[in-house]
């Protein structure tokens, strides 16, 4: 809405209008705040709030994904959009939860900081703090125990482009979406016995929520399996606030290195994670990242206001001073 | 009073069981039914409070005594207890920080008391047992042992003393360790004890043991064979004091009459009571305010907490699952276990660590009054001394200044000036040359020339040569330097009498100097006979057979002599209205004239009386005086009435005039002390018009001051009743001074150089007893309130002639009444310990008068003038130092908490800290702590120069103006401020947490840990934004501070630590340096966070208090220092 805007150059404006410009100015501003302050977008389209994001939660009717939210595993849908004109790259792809408490704090505690180190000897007696995920019904230590672990984020997305009515798989990068230092020093894999990861996960059961365990979670890749899954690590770090986003993967591969090109897209939607039940909601956001990092208004705006008051004040003070300080020639006379 | 007269005349003697029978050498005597060995305590002293096996629990007991202690071992054993949100060490290592440091400063002082009094108990001392001297512990000393002391030992015990090597049964002590007074003092021996210890068989009867060091009461019966037992009278001359030290003698033997904790130095250990200060009560208004909050938030927490789960879904999604224990759990018992939790997620804002930081600071504060060179007296090698350190903001709430006038106001340097000798006066030239210039050089200075006759002249000069209790010196070649600090007033001139008087009061010495320039000289004391010579060169000899000692009740001292040709004598001397009414009249008339005249100058005069005593009135007087003495009970008053029966009947023989010069800077330090708003009180037990003159001197009273006069004089002017003068005078001196008076504006706005009306009250002892204790029957309660108003609305008061205990009446009088203002009394001697004690500060001046002003008081000083800057500079800046702390304390709280309440609403109420747990525990340790102390210690907001030059600063701070709630609303307004806008400012951050360049997403540790820089960086650089007087230290602290913040997040964050469960700090910081958008915000809140009081510096400086009355400082000294012919030309 308010592109055409800006294409419109300031100093043109200026010259046209000084009163329409301020005004115009303003009400920019205010779409920008009300933009920051509320989260949510009505639009079925992508909103374009600190990147553009795709709600798929599927609570209206409309929705394609309306029938996935109420029915069990494995349900897919597709959601449709597009970019009319080149989205830059590098393009990340996160997905977001809403109303979601990760920073709970009896939520928080329960892991097993040993466990995801790889220490054996806590697998078979997992800490307390993981209850109620610490032992199954059987009496079997769950592994990775708690509750943090068992509540991984396990949808899928995969994004398609339709190139002359042809669905082309546009390939998403999972490398290096999480934390170096969670990656190479923080989370370890058990030691494998004899080769083989499983061996050392033996005696233990998946958390109740996964549908595979934790030495599956990407088979052929063993830089990418168990503790050191990156999607795992990415859930592991804890969100600060209730209504969070966490890196899915990286659009980079070959033709998609300059960006997402203009053109209509279609998201399929394995639909997994429940939210309903708590008021949540889930979307996708397609980001691009600057040096600063992401995409953020709030910072822009900030320091726009504050550099504004800045320069008021300092003419306020310029003028106080230049007062003050012909008053004062004054009394030397 | 009929009861102690038949006390009196019988001797009374009834056994009271507060009296002790000491048997000398333990040795039964034959009078006493049966010899009951007394039980009494040994002579172990025991100062220390602990020993290895109850250090610990009774120090951990004492020091949980403390409020805010009790407070935090609570906090920490819920955080033990209940499943609670940070870790008990959070709480538990600050506590234990505090309470080992402060059991390590008293383990390691009661060690030093333990080391003190191992010493001192196990001293060898010398024991005579069965005619033979036995070397024995000093802990093994019983009461009625016979000790010998050699020269230069402490006495290990209180002893009589029985026997001494000198000639004439004396022996010197010194009592510096004891009240701090190094003059020589003389002890004498019980007289008419035999010479061989042995064979002495006696017992003493004295008081039980009491605390004063200079009263002691006792008597002491010697069995003879074949004899009466013989009744010896004990007094304190006799007594030597354990602490002081044997001098000039070679031996002495005495018994022990108390042992150990008994002797009058252990019973003086017992430290004063403490005085608190007004800004202690401060903070504890404001720890319950902070309580308040910290309760109301938890309350609020939980009580959201439960509304908010109660919504559908919200309180156990699938993803977080309660435990079974959980499930469980009674709710109302959840309920106050989460209550719990969030007052030990908050308690922080309480913090512990401001204790520790006030006393640190209070501790550590005290030392530049102690250092500061400008209180070095180069006169006595001595700086100023502070005996309490609780007191230094004290110094810069002071309202009401009680000053002593002898020694504080005045030198107490006596030069006598002139006498009077029936009704003639003789001033004494300055030139010494001719040595009997009496009558050559001396003229009169009245109009007629005339002298009284040479046998007048003589007595009276015999007078002042008789009636004194000056010692002569005895000038050994190593004792002169030691002596000069206290006592001895100076040298005499001539190089072959190298000679000084030790006198109690520098009065008598001044007059016996005065004698010696009229040629009568007095040479010394020997075997109770006095030598003088007199003007032929010839001496003379007079038995001292009593001395009535002076006291300020009385105001006088008599001595009673016997001539060589027989004739018994009583010299009197005295102030005028105690002498006057004991003199025939016509006399007074003749003398009276001179008197009042010196007095309106200034001088101390002082009427000396005599009187021939037949041989039946003395054989009356000697056996009244002696019965007095031997009594046990009410000794004062029994001497008293004696004394007042002696000293009748006198004839006048003149008067004397000593001058008294004023302190060095008197008048400016009193100008000063009035400009900075505090009402001055002259309390002196001097006349009058002296007073008066002094007043005037000082510029308290200034020529348009109108003298409000409440004494007898006017009391009985009228010639009605004293009472309804009383009240007629109260009436019309309030409807003056308080109703007509323009209403005062608050201190601030009111200047002393106004044009109102300034009023000065006078007042008498006599009848200010009137007004404090009205007779029963008159309606006359309203008097005191009147007496108050009045006072209260004068520039200054003076009171005269008054007793001790009427000034410490004085002072608790003001400091009860409304608004309960902050009195300080200074004083040097002895007769102003009360008002020192009574006064919120006291302060002791290093004078001439001996050490009990400067022991009892909280601060000590050289000079008088010394006080200004004490006030005014130090007083202010220590006030507004601790004013800062205690706010900013507060407010660095309120800030670092308010984030973390903020946080429960985003994070489903559930007690999830913000910050990580090192950072709770270091924040007020580690990370904040130093810079404040640093400040605390260091601030100068407007220099020291400033603060003595404009004195009417003082008044901006009075009424403890920085800790009212205005400006403590200020600052927990903008530690809210501050709070919100870093929890909000990162909030919206967080609305995107991708912030790194690779897209990567932060998490809620990061999010804590920016809003902890934020907040550190902040807080420091708002004290730096305050701090006014940069010194080297203050940036080390300062930019230390936040190097060691970065250094230890980065070290903290580097390393996976064995110890800990959970690494969620690991590379947090690192991180989030590595992300430009957290460096902008982090400068953002930073700079907007400090932006209001940036703008408050800005627009205050032009027009502020400080900035102006700076300038105008600042311009009327360029002013005055330019000479003025600038003025025409620019009109």
């Amino acid at each position: 809405m308010s592109k055409p805007l800006k294409k419109i150059s300031l100093t043109k404006l200026l010259h046209q209008n000084k009163n329409k410009w301020s005004f115009i100015k303003l009400r920019q501003f205010y779409q920008s705040l009300e933009k920051i302050l509320k989260e949510t977008c009505s639009y079925a389209e992508l909103c374009t709030n600190n990147g553009h994001w795709l709600d798929y939660t599927g609570t209206e009717m409309n929705s394609s994904c309306f029938s996935c939210s109420s029915v069990k595993p494995d349900c897919v849908c597709e959601l449709t959009f597009s970019f009319s004109q080149l989205f830059e790259g590098p393009v990340f792809f996160y997905y977001g939860l809403s109303n979601y408490y990760q920073n709970y704090r009896q939520y928080g505690v329960s892991k097993d900081a040993n466990q995801l180190s790889g220490d054996t000897t806590y697998f078979l007696s997992p800490q307390d703090t993981c209850s109620p995920y610490q032992y199954d019904s059987s009496g079997k230590p769950i592994v990775p125990c708690g509750s943090i672990a068992n509540s991984k984020f396990n949808d899928t997305f995969k994004l398609y482009l339709m190139v002359n009515g042809v669905k082309t798989l546009v390939p998403f990068d999972g490398k290096g979406i999480a934390w170096w230092t969670d990656y190479n020093v923080k989370y370890r894999n058990p030691a494998t016995v004899n080769g083989s990861l499983a061996k050392a996960f033996d005696g233990t059961v998946k958390p109740p929520n996964w549908p595979k365990p934790a030495y599956e979670l990407d088979p052929s890749d063993a830089a990418n399996n168990g503790f050191v899954n990156q999607d795992f690590l990415v859930w592991m770090r804890r969100a600060a606030l209730p209504n969070f986003r966490k890196l899915y993967g990286r659009i980079t591969g070959g033709d998609y290195s300059q960006g997402l090109p203009a053109g209509n897209y279609t998201l399929q939607i394995n639909y997994n994670y429940p939210v309903v039940n708590f008021k949540g909601t889930k979307k996708v956001i397609f980001s691009n990242v600057s040096w600063m990092g992401g995409k953020n208004e709030f910072l822009g705006l900030a320091y726009l206001v504050i550099g504004c008051l800045c320069v008021v004040m300092a003419i306020v003070m310029l003028i106080v001073y230049a007062k003050y300080k012909f008053s004062d020639d004054d009394d030397m006379q | 009073m009929l009861r102690r007269r038949i006390n009196l005349l019988f001797g009374g003697d009834e056994k009271r069981v507060d009296s002790r029978t000491i048997y000398v050498g333990h040795r039964p005597c034959p009078a006493t039914e049966a010899f009951i060995p007394p039980k009494f305590c040994d002579n172990r002293i025991v100062s220390s409070k602990y020993t290895i096996w109850n250090f610990l629990p009774k120090n951990l007991f004492e020091q949980f005594r403390r409020i805010a202690n009790f407070y935090f071992l609570i906090i920490f054993l819920v955080q033990v207890i209940v499943d609670t949100p940070t870790s008990p060490v959070t709480s538990g290592l600050p506590l234990f920080f505090v309470i080992t440091v402060t059991a390590i400063k008293q383990g390691y002082e009661d060690w030093l008391r333990h080391k003190a009094d191992y010493e001192v108990n196990k001293y060898p001392v010398i024991v005579l047992e069965d005619g033979r001297s036995i070397r024995k512990e000093s802990e093994k000393i019983k009461v009625g042992d016979i000790v010998e002391v050699v020269e230069d030992e402490t006495f290990p015990c209180d002893l009589i003393l029985l026997q001494s090597t000198r000639d004439d049964d004396t022996c010197f002590v010194t009592t510096a360790s004891l009240d701090g007074e190094s003059n020589h003092k003389t002890h004498y021996t019980v007289p008419d004890t035999e010479k061989d210890l042995q064979s002495l068989n006696a017992t003493i009867e004295c008081e039980q043991p009491q605390p004063d060091l200079y009263k002691f009461v006792g008597r002491m019966h010697i069995y003879k064979t074949d004899q009466e037992p013989a009744v010896r009278s004990l007094g304190p001359e006799n007594l030597l004091l354990k602490g002081a030290t044997l001098k000039n003698t070679k031996k002495i033997y005495g018994v022990a009459v108390y042992t150990g904790m008994e002797t009058k130095m252990a019973l003086n250990y017992q430290g004063k009571s403490q005085k608190r200060s007004a800004v202690e009560k401060s903070i504890n208004a404001f720890l319950l305010v902070y309580l308040c909050i910290l309760i109301s938030k938890a309350v609020v927490c939980t009580t959201l907490k439960y509304v908010w789960q109660s919504q559908d879904g919200q309180d156990e999604p699938w993803y977080n699952e309660k435990t079974q224990k959980e499930k469980d759990t009674y709710v109302y018992l959840k309920m106050f276990t989460d209550f719990l939790s969030f007052m030990v997620l908050f308690n922080f804002i309480i913090p512990v660590s401001m204790y520790v930081t006030v006393e640190m600071q209070k501790f550590l504060g005290s030392f530049f009054i102690t250092w500061d060179k400008d209180f070095f007296d180069p006169e006595i090698q001595e700086g100023a001394l502070v005996n309490t350190s609780d007191l230094n903001e004290e110094l810069g709430q002071v309202e009401y200044v009680f000053t002593d006038k002898t020694g504080t106001l005045t030198q107490n340097n006596m030069e006598y000036i002139e006498c009077c000798i029936d009704g003639f006066q003789y001033r004494n030239s300055d030139s010494m040359s001719e040595l009997d210039g009496f009558c050559v050089t001396d003229g009169p200075v009245s109009k007629l020339q005339q002298k009284a006759g040479r046998d007048k002249e003589e007595l009276f000069l015999r007078a002042l040569c008789l009636c004194h209790t000056v010692q002569v010196k005895e000038a050994g070649p190593d004792e002169i330097d030691s002596d000069q600090v206290d006592g001895l007033v100076s040298e005499l001139s001539q190089p072959d009498e190298q000679r000084g008087f030790i006198a109690s009061s520098p009065d008598e010495v001044a007059l016996v100097k005065g004698a010696m320039k009229h040629g009568f000289t007095f040479l010394g004391l020997e075997n109770k006979s006095m030598k003088i010579r007199n003007r032929e060169n010839n001496v003379e000899l007079y038995d001292l057979l009593h001395v009535l000692n002076f006291d300020p009740v009385r105001r006088r001292m008599s001595v009673i002599v016997r001539s060589k040709s027989g004739e018994t004598l009583l010299f009197c001397k005295g102030a005028d209205s105690s002498i006057f009414p004991r003199v025939r009249q016509e006399e007074v008339d003749r003398i009276r004239m001179h008197v009042e005249r010196n007095a309106t100058e200034g001088y101390r005069t002082l009427c000396v009386a005599y009187k021939q005593l037949s041989p039946e009135e003395f054989a009356v007087a000697d056996a009244g005086l002696r019965d007095a003495r031997l009594a046990l009970q009410d000794r004062e008053e029994k001497l008293m009435a004696v004394y007042n029966q002696v000293e009748t009947s006198m004839s006048l023989i003149g008067a004397t005039a000593v001058e008294d010069r004023l302190q060095e800077e008197a008048a400016e330090t009193m100008e000063a002390l009035q400009g900075a708003g505090m009402k001055v009180w002259v309390l002196t037990g001097d006349k009058m018009e002296t007073a008066k003159s002094t007043c005037y001197a000082c510029r308290l009273f200034q020529r348009g001051t109108e003298l409000l006069e409440l004494t007898v004089r006017t009391l009985e002017d009228g010639g009605r009743k004293r009472e309804e003068r009383l009240h007629e005078l109260l009436l019309d001196y309030h409807k003056k001074a308080v109703q007509d008076a323009p209403p005062v504006k608050a201190g601030v706005t009111r200047s002393w150089s106004t044009a109102n009306q300034e009023y000065g009250f006078i007042v008498d002892g006599a009848t200010l007893s009137l007004v404090m204790n009205p007779s029963p029957d008159t309606n006359s309660s309203r008097y005191k309130s009147l007496f108050l108003q009045i006072c209260q609305n004068c520039t200054a008061v003076l009171c005269c002639r008054m007793a001790p205990l009427q000034k410490a009446q004085i002072v608790k009088m003001v400091k009860n009444s409304k608004g309960s203002p902050i009195t300080l009394s200074i004083g040097d001697g002895a007769n102003d310990v009360s008002m020192i004690l009574e006064a919120h500060v006291g302060i002791g001046i290093k004078g001439k008068e001996g050490r009990q002003a400067v022991r009892n008081s909280d601060y000590a000083i050289p000079k008088l003038k010394h006080l200004k800057k004490l006030l005014l500079a130090h007083g202010h800046l220590y006030y507004v130092r601790i004013a800062h702390l205690v706010q900013y304390f507060f407010y660095k709280n309120l800030c670092f908490i308010l984030p973390q309440f903020l946080y429960q609403f985003f994070c489903g109420y559930s007690q999830q800290p913000l910050y990580d747990a090192a950072y709770l525990t270091m924040y007020n340790i580690c990370f904040t702590s130093m810079p404040i102390l640093a400040f605390s210690l260091l601030e100068q907001h407007i220099a020291i120069e400033y603060l003595l030059d404009n004195a009417t600063l003082y008044r901006e701070i009075a009424k403890n103006a920085m800790l009212k709630w205005g400006p403590f609303l200020y600052w927990t307004v903008l530690g809210i401020f501050q709070g919100l806008l870093f929890f909000f400012g990162v909030k919206y951050l967080f609305s995107n947490p991708a912030l790194q360049d690779n897209g990567q997403v932060f998490g809620n540790w990061s999010y804590g840990t920016i809003v902890f820089t934020v907040l550190v960086f902040t807080v420091t650089l708002k004290l730096a934004l305050d701090t006014r007087h940069w010194t080297w230290i203050n940036h080390f602290v300062i930019w230390g501070s936040l190097a060691f913040y970065v250094f230890f997040s980065f070290f903290w964050g580097g390393i996976i630590w064995p110890f800990l469960k959970q690494q969620r700090l690991y590379f947090v910081f690192a991180n989030m340096l590595s992300s430009v958008s957290a460096w902008l915000v982090i400068i953002l809140l930073i700079l907007l966070s400090l932006l209001p009081d940036i703008l408050l510096m800005v627009f205050r400086k032009p027009r502020g208090p400080h900035a102006r009355q700076l300038s105008e400082g600042s311009l009327l000294q360029t002013a005055r220092s330019l000479p003025s012919p600038r003025c025409p030309t620019s009109i």
